[in-house]
């Protein structure tokens, strides 16, 4: 080989590498900058505007057969809540917890296990899609959200459905988990308070003694240890305002239906 | 490529002719750069699960097909087996070694040792981190699959305006009918094109002015082949797409199975544009770098097939 092009190769070479570390520095450059960071969350706006004017209302997500059911349904989050409210509650068979339907609402109410499980129910075996990557089939049995929404009656304000549960999400026992949805998806037929995983009581690593099932989002969106459903007008005065906690804490996105 | 009136007669003898219109060269370089982000982020994203499979989903009685992992502590046993049985033979490896985490990737059955790459590399900061893809291979560099996703959905949403844009235009403009689609003369003589890029031998003259076979068929392929697919397959691992037909994603395996081909694919293409940088490269970089920036290529017009205008 000539000296000249071997001069060349080096050189092409070098300049591939440079031309690599100059886009990763710049990227990590921009990512730093806020109103960076804005434009790249136009994408997020983007696609739920898109899924939303696109995708009929009620279209419905996958349904499996007991034949595709994962034999072990991986705990996602928390999987066993560090708090002694929680840990009495689950010592107790949880006979003693209250699911609180309030904010706005004509008439807030509570409802006990038994009272949820008594109401008409839905079954269904969905796969379960973790933002991470991976995903499981679980079957799901629960009453669906719109029966319990329309047992206390939202206010015409109200336009999310938020979820408080009762896993702390830091070592102090505070920062406790919550995650919101729209109208849209509250009202689907397939968004569920499940009580019930392949056909036994939800054990405590799935979210114990409820937890919300919407089969359109990502898995970060099924909050777990559910204590509170508040319906709110807007999301801006819950916790840290981007509607969930790792929205809040990670800038996820509050749309998780990609 | 265009029409002889655009053609400049240089005084060396050399042709400069508009090789690439404007849209086309626009378009290529939004392209490389949503293509870059994308796989860069793509590979942020995929560390957060570092794992593939077949399949509705990742917990079924069949193993994951790929793994890339970090392994801390002593060597499987089989591995230390043989280390007993060749004893007299190596040089015992030092102590430490087996404390040290060791990139593993596994494929099918089988393992292969990438310490320094994969599973375990070391970072911006020279320190040694635990992660599927090294930190010179992820957008943002340091892990956050928050920050991938945003850069992977941003870039993703340009990326698809610029191809739908592309398409229009190849099929409004009969760049498509004129430059890429070869015609039956082109197809039988794929043999000897064959041959020719294999000795590096490329198109003089008036034969440059036109894409080689094997260049129209590369092109068409990632073009309505790997793009497509890879768009599709990243639409398939959307909980709310889904929906879009029930069932759609069973076509092509499942959600799990999806995400290995949209993983695939995307080696695929990097695999086309190392080749296609390649061939750049030994066919005169600066005059395609030129070609695609300002539109001007460059053939010698003495020593063509066709008669010099």
């Amino acid at each position: 080989m000539k000296p000249h092009s071997q001069y060349r190769r080096r050189f092409f070479r070098r300049s591939l590498a440079g031309a690599g570390a100059m886009l990763l520095a710049g990227c990590d450059y921009l990512g730093g900058k806020p109103w960076f960071v804005n434009m790249l969350g136009t994408g997020e706006a983007l696609s739920r505007g898109i899924h939303r004017s696109l995708i009929p209302r009620k279209a419905m997500a996958q349904e499996f057969t007991e034949a595709d059911l994962s034999p072990h349904f991986r705990s996602n989050g928390t999987a066993a809540p560090d708090s002694e409210l929680y840990r009495a509650l689950a010592g107790g068979n949880f006979a003693d917890w209250r699911l609180v339907v309030d904010g706005l609402v004509a008439r807030p109410a509570q409802f006990s296990l038994p009272q949820l499980r008594a109401l008409p129910g839905r079954t269904q075996i969905t796969r379960h899609d973790c933002v991470e990557g991976w995903s499981a089939i679980g079957k799901w049995t629960g009453v669906p959200l719109h029966a319990v929404l329309e047992a206390v009656r939202p206010d015409p304000a109200a336009k999310y459905v938020v979820f408080h549960c009762a896993d702390p999400m830091d070592s102090n026992g505070r920062n406790l988990y919550y995650e919101s949805i729209d109208l849209d998806d509250a009202y689907h037929p397939q968004t569920i308070l499940a009580y019930s995983l392949n056909d036994r009581p939800l054990p405590i690593a799935n979210g114990a003694p409820l937890r919300l099932r919407v089969e359109r989002q990502l898995g970060y969106k099924q909050a777990k240890y559910l204590m509170r459903i508040e319906l709110a007008s807007s999301l801006a005065d819950i916790h840290g305002g981007r509607g969930g906690y790792w929205e809040d804490s990670n800038g996820y996105q509050w749309y998780a239906g990609i | 490529m265009s029409a002889d009136k655009t053609a400049i007669l240089a005084p060396s003898r050399r042709l400069l002719y508009y090789r690439h219109r404007l849209p086309v060269r626009i378009m290529h370089w939004i392209n490389v750069l949503c293509l870059s982000i994308l796989f860069l982020s793509g590979l942020g994203i995929f560390n957060a699960h570092p794992l593939l499979y077949w399949g509705h989903s990742s917990y079924s009685t069949r193993p994951a097909v790929l793994e890339i992992s970090a392994r801390t502590g002593a060597a499987p046993a089989d591995l230390a087996d043989l280390a007993a049985a060749t004893d007299d033979a190596d040089d015992a490896a030092p102590d430490e070694d087996a404390s040290e985490p060791r990139g593993i990737l596994r494929i099918g059955g089988r393992e292969f040792d990438t310490t320094g790459v994969l599973g375990v590399s070391t970072n911006a900061d020279g320190t040694l981190t635990q992660q599927a893809f090294p930190s010179w291979l992820t957008v943002p560099g340091r892990y956050s699959l928050a920050e991938s996703r945003l850069w992977h959905f941003f870039f993703a949403w340009l990326f698809v305006f610029n191809g739908l844009a592309y398409i229009c235009y190849l099929l409004a403009s009969g760049h498509l009918r004129r430059d890429l689609l070869p015609d039956a003369a082109e197809v039988r003589g794929i043999g000897p094109s064959i041959v020719d890029h294999l000795k590096f031998r490329h198109p003089q003259g008036e034969a440059a002015r036109r894409y080689n076979v094997l260049q129209k068929l590369a092109y068409l392929t990632v073009i309505f082949v790997l793009l497509p697919l890879i768009v599709l397959m990243g639409m398939a691992m959307s909980p709310m797409l889904d929906t879009v037909v029930n069932g759609w994603v069973d076509w092509f395996g499942g959600r799990q199975s999806a995400r290995t081909i949209h993983f695939i694919v995307a080696w695929l293409l990097v695999a086309f544009v190392l080749i296609h940088v390649f061939e750049v490269i030994v066919s005169g970089l600066w005059n395609h770098m030129r070609s695609m920036i300002t539109g001007y290529y460059r053939i010698d017009a003495g020593n063509g097939k066709g008669e010099q205008p």
